[in-house]
């Protein structure tokens, strides 16, 4: 239980002593990569705590669920904030080189683990209005974050991020605040419970769709995704690494725990609409990728296109789809935010991001080239990298329920995120530099920009290689999302409740 | 009295879309706070709109009188309310000075960063 709390608390005081600290850039760079270093343990232990028990729950306060609010990790949960920790650790290593003293003395540490807190306690949360509040930390601390810097784009991307995201959390409290006027509730599981036993779909609905609208704009869905190609590319990378990562992510972590755990009796009316959602997202993602010309800009489009793959495993709804779709989340985390750290290399050393006007890096740098092969063509689904198992479970599982016609479109955006990423590869990696220019080197500190990188492509490469396992967790994860009787139970202590009415 | 809050609520709704797609970042602040308050005020009337029914117990019978106004939405709307009101001071902030960096108020001369490179 104390791995647990740990894993929203051990973020929080380090953004308490970086915001101390902040003045001494020497010193918060160290306290910032050994806060990052702890909570990547405390995450370990957790998830291993997870795997013995199933559950590890939490009452703030000792208040009893559903009048507490419940701290609650599965094995999803668990398993995200693993990956945040590593994802963490890896974007704050390379921090170290890639952010300025200007920055690190205008609080980017304190604001990097404010926004880790946010997004695991997202993560670990049973209560719907608690989600709300880490939501509304996660986001605050991204509004700073992207505007660090203080540059023309940068502000620019900013109130496109900003603005779009304020209406998301309006559109979350509406929904909240209807889904209790209904059932009279916040607590998850006894959400679960009260709408299992309502017969009366109307008003369920419509707080089902604010909340479909909320998640979606933060997961970057179909009509909603037009803040992240317009943001995601001005701050500096490390941001913009962090965000690839984590922030869509917590997103689809939402729409994942509302249509598998809160909405489960009302699915059947709402995955029409899921699939829908889930191709267009697919296709407008990766048509804007393959129009884009500069390297942030095409992964940022990649984010959205690949993200309609993980709406696909939950819109088609069986066991192997939704693994797939959990399989898929944690891949895609660690290669999206390796693609974006090994983008920011790139820039470094050929001084612009603008596919046009570089060339030459396999000549060059033939081991760089290797690293970068390995998360582009993950991405791209090529096996045996880990991309191609999660789209092939996704598929298989479109084509055992029938799905043919958003099976197709996913294949051919298939084909086309590998065309756009075959661009990169082409523009940047095989054609000789315009001019003939050699790519500058890293210069002292450099270990700092590859290290992260090269241990999140043998991650990936890992993950390829030994999927069984990972899948077999995976599996074990849906079947426990699917039937969420055991979450319920271990939230309301239903079996306590019969065994005191049993022995009055 | 419902109904009247109600369409209240919706007019909030309206204002605030209809400010938050207007040109200038100055409406654009405005529309935001539109469309917060009009969140608030729909959390807070699930509640009940019932008049002299705080939740106190009365001593004759130990309870709050039946009927009572829930507290809890209160609550989330008080969370939300300052939430709300830390995201606007930094939207105006932020918004300041954007219009400095990009020299107008015209929320479409804020198109450097759409541009197809």
């Amino acid at each position: 239980m104390i791995w647990l709390l740990a894993s929203i608390l051990v973020p929080a005081l380090c953004a308490l002593l970086c915001l101390a600290t902040s003045d001494r850039p020497q010193l918060n760079r160290r306290i910032a990569v050994a806060g990052a270093a702890m909570l990547l343990a405390c995450s370990i232990k957790l998830f291993v705590d997870v795997l013995d028990q199933d559950f590890v729950s939490f009452q703030s306060g000792s208040w009893e669920a559903p009048f507490g609010i419940t701290l609650i990790a599965d094995l999803f949960s668990a398993s995200m904030v693993l990956i945040t920790g590593v994802v963490a650790l890896a974007v704050a290593i390379y921090s170290l080189k890639d952010i300025e003293d200007s920055l690190v003395n205008s609080h980017y540490f304190a604001l990097f683990h404010l926004l880790i807190t946010g997004v695991n306690g997202a993560f670990i949360t049973g209560d719907l209005f608690n989600m709300y509040v880490w939501f509304e930390v996660m986001l605050l601390a991204s509004f700073v974050l992207i505007t660090l810097g203080g540059g023309k784009s940068q502000l620019e991307g900013g109130v496109k991020y900003l603005i779009i995201n304020l209406v998301s959390s309006i559109l979350f409290l509406c929904g909240v605040g209807l889904l209790y006027a209904k059932l009279g509730t916040l607590n998850m599981a006894d959400i679960a419970v009260r709408l299992a036993a309502s017969e009366d779909a109307f008003l369920i609905n419509s707080s089902a769709m604010f909340l479909l609208a909320a998640f979606g704009v933060k997961a970057a869905l179909f009509p909603f995704f037009f803040w992240l190609p317009a943001s995601y590319h001005t701050p500096r990378v490390a941001i913009s690494a962090l965000f690839a990562g984590l922030l869509t992510k917590v997103g689809i972590y939402a729409l994942i725990r509302a249509y598998t755990l809160l909405f489960q009796s009302q699915f059947e009316a709402v995955q029409g609409i899921l699939i829908f959602l889930a191709g267009a997202t697919m296709v407008t993602g990766v048509l804007g990728a393959a129009a884009q010309y500069e390297i942030r800009k095409i992964l940022s489009f990649h984010i959205v296109s690949q993200i309609g793959y993980m709406l696909m495993g939950l819109a088609i709804g069986s066991a192997l789809a939704v693994a797939g779709a959990i399989f898929y989340t944690l891949h895609h985390i660690i290669v999206k935010t390796n693609l974006f750290l090994l983008g920011g290399v790139i820039m470094r050393r050929c001084g612009t991001a603008d596919l046009k006007s570089i060339g030459g890096l396999y000549r060059w740098a033939p081991g760089f080239t290797l690293l970068f092969f390995i998360p582009a063509f993950s991405l791209g689904g090529i096996p045996p990298l880990s991309g191609f198992w999660a789209k092939f479970s996704v598929i298989k599982a479109g084509l055992d329920d029938g799905h043919y016609l958003l099976v197709t479109v996913a294949l051919l955006v298939g084909v086309l995120t590998l065309y756009s990423m075959t661009k990169i590869w082409a523009e940047a990696f095989w054609k000789s530099a315009p001019n003939e220019k050699k790519p500058s080197p890293l210069g002292s500190g450099g270990w700092s920009l590859l290290a992260p990188c090269i241990a999140l492509a043998v991650l990936t490469v890992a993950i390829g290689l030994w999927s069984a396992p990972l899948f077999g967790f995976a599996e074990a994860a849906s079947a426990q999302l699917l039937d969420p009787q055991a979450y319920i139970n271990e939230v309301l202590k239903l079996e306590n409740i019969q065994q005191i009415a049993n022995n009055d | 009295m419902d109904t009247l809050i109600a369409i209240l609520i919706g007019t909030l709704f309206a204002a605030g879309v209809f400010c938050i797609l207007r040109r200038n970042l100055m409406k654009l602040i405005i529309g935001i706070m539109l469309l917060s308050q009009a969140a608030n005020l729909l959390v807070f009337t699930t509640g009940g709109l019932t008049k002299d029914k705080p939740t106190f117990a009365i001593s004759e019978t130990k309870l709050p009188p039946a009927g009572y106004a829930d507290p809890l939405p209160q609550a989330l709307v008080l969370t939300a309310i300052v939430i709300g009101f830390g995201l606007v001071v930094f939207t105006i902030s932020l918004l300041l000075k954007a219009y400095r960096a990009v020299g107008s108020d015209d929320i479409n001369a804020f198109n450097e960063t759409d541009r197809i490179s």
